[in-house]
């Protein structure tokens, strides 16, 4: 069972789609009982770094996904990768600090949001196709980089640390490569 | 880097896909599912519906449309049409909508721009323009409604108003160009992009593959959209990609 964090933001539609269509089953909830039960938590995310963290806390949630890093497969996407770091330019507020680095606005000469598909480049085999990006903050980290996509300035796309996972850019979103993405960090990732 | 996008776009009336030329002479051409599931295979890059179903009833088949086209597709969706609060932005996102498209709602209260975007986040609200040149003003100006409704909002300041408020992404129609298949509009689409530092979709005159490498060529926009062209398969997405690649415009790999 995947249990997809439901803390109060939209469009987690098409993730849960796409992870039914790879053959999981899935549960969309904050309830603990049902998140201690899944063999892997996926937190999702789009919208604003600070609303995000203030209904993770609204409800109440902080303290068990911090507990459940410590045990389970986590995965975060788009948002929900950078809710793992531990601070945000983006509401100056603290994430859930499971990896260490900042998230801060992409200044850029290019249009921002970075949006649109961009490739991996990645010292692991097969991150290297086009996958689909859209967001105007980035993660900045030295740390536990799987793969990353230039635009015009390195982008943070994928991050490991042991049994947690981020993924900037939306797999559910990438076409049939995005979903080899997604399985394979369902999986367990990449190290 | 960034891949430029081809976007081929749906008209849906009432959950039927249509498209007419100019705004006028609707005329049907199939189930949006369907068609939905063959651009993806054909390449696309992403899709835009525009729903430009007139009642209440149209627009929520349109619900049912995005619906049942998020369970089989998994490139990024876009609607637009209709659209009048930050509700109904809710409900098609929680359909599976990736982002949203407004253009007469936000030019009747920009103020819906700052709530959208506040709200669900700069990245899934495009403003859609509809731009016509009006040449005894030498300006642009923004037409609503599905083009019917002239406004007195210049496009040009329209575009920096839009950006201001939060959108993330502008859908630019030249409506002197659109249908008539002789290339984009670069005079808008060059004076849009500099004034502005957001994506910007073109949209209005693709009529072959060497247009859209032109359009790459000579603009900085992020993206190509048509509809017509990809319907009445005159041009392929592939022969799109190919030619902009042969003109050394990185495109996606499929």
């Amino acid at each position: 069972m995947i249990a997809i964090v439901d803390y109060g933001l939209g469009n987690i539609a098409n993730l849960t789609n796409a992870i039914r269509f790879l053959g999981y089953e899935t549960i969309l909830t904050h309830d603990e009982e049902e998140l201690r039960k899944a063999d892997v938590i996926v937190l999702p995310g789009v919208g604003h770094f600070k609303d995000a963290m203030d209904r993770i806390d609204a409800i109440g949630l902080r303290e068990l996904l911090t507990d459940l890093e410590k045990t389970k497969p986590f995965i975060g996407i788009c948002l929900g990768m950078q809710l793992l770091f531990q601070h945000s330019e983006e509401g100056d507020v603290d994430g859930l600090g499971f990896l260490p680095g900042e998230v801060k606005y992409i200044v850029s000469d290019l249009p921002v949001p970075h949006l649109g598909w961009n490739n991996l480049h990645s010292s692991y085999p097969g991150l290297d196709k086009d996958v689909y990006f859209i967001h105007s903050y980035k993660v900045v980290t030295d740390e536990n980089v799987v793969a990353t996509a230039d635009y015009g300035q390195e982008i943070v796309a994928i991050v490991q640390k042991d049994n947690v996972i981020g993924i900037q850019f939306h797999p559910e979103k990438s076409g049939d490569y995005g979903l080899e993405i997604l399985n394979q960090a369902l999986q367990g990732g990449w190290k | 880097m960034i891949k430029k996008r081809i976007i081929p776009c749906l008209d849906v009336k009432d959950g039927t896909v249509v498209k007419g030329i100019q705004f006028k002479g609707l005329r049907e051409i199939g189930d949006p599912v369907e068609l939905a599931k063959r651009y993806n295979a054909l390449g696309a890059d992403e899709l835009v519906f525009l729903d430009i179903s007139a009642t209440e009833t149209g627009h929520n088949l349109m619900i049912d449309v995005i619906r049942k086209t998020a369970q089989q597709l998994f490139i990024p969706m876009t609607i637009g049409g209709g659209i009048k609060s930050t509700d109904d932005i809710s409900r098609l996102l929680n359909a599976g909508a990736d982002k949203v498209s407004l253009n007469s709602s936000a030019l009747a209260n920009p103020q819906l721009i700052k709530e959208a975007s506040d709200k669900f986040g700069s990245q899934c609200i495009c403003i859609a323009v509809d731009a016509k040149w009006e040449a005894d003003k030498e300006e642009w100006y923004c037409y609503t409604h599905g083009g019917k409704k002239r406004t007195d909002i210049k496009t040009l300041d329209w575009v920096q108003q839009v950006e201001a408020l939060g959108a993330g992404e502008l859908l630019v129609t030249s409506m002197d160009y659109d249908g008539m298949k002789q290339g984009f509009d670069h005079r808008l689409l060059n004076k849009i992009q500099a004034l502005v530092s957001i994506p910007v979709i073109a949209s209005g005159g693709g009529g072959n593959a060497q247009h859209f490498a032109d359009l790459f060529k000579e603009t900085d926009v992020s993206a190509g959209l048509a509809a017509s062209i990809f319907h009445d398969e005159e041009v392929s997405i592939a022969e799109v990609k190919q030619c902009c690649t042969e003109n050394g415009v990185d495109m996606r790999n499929v």
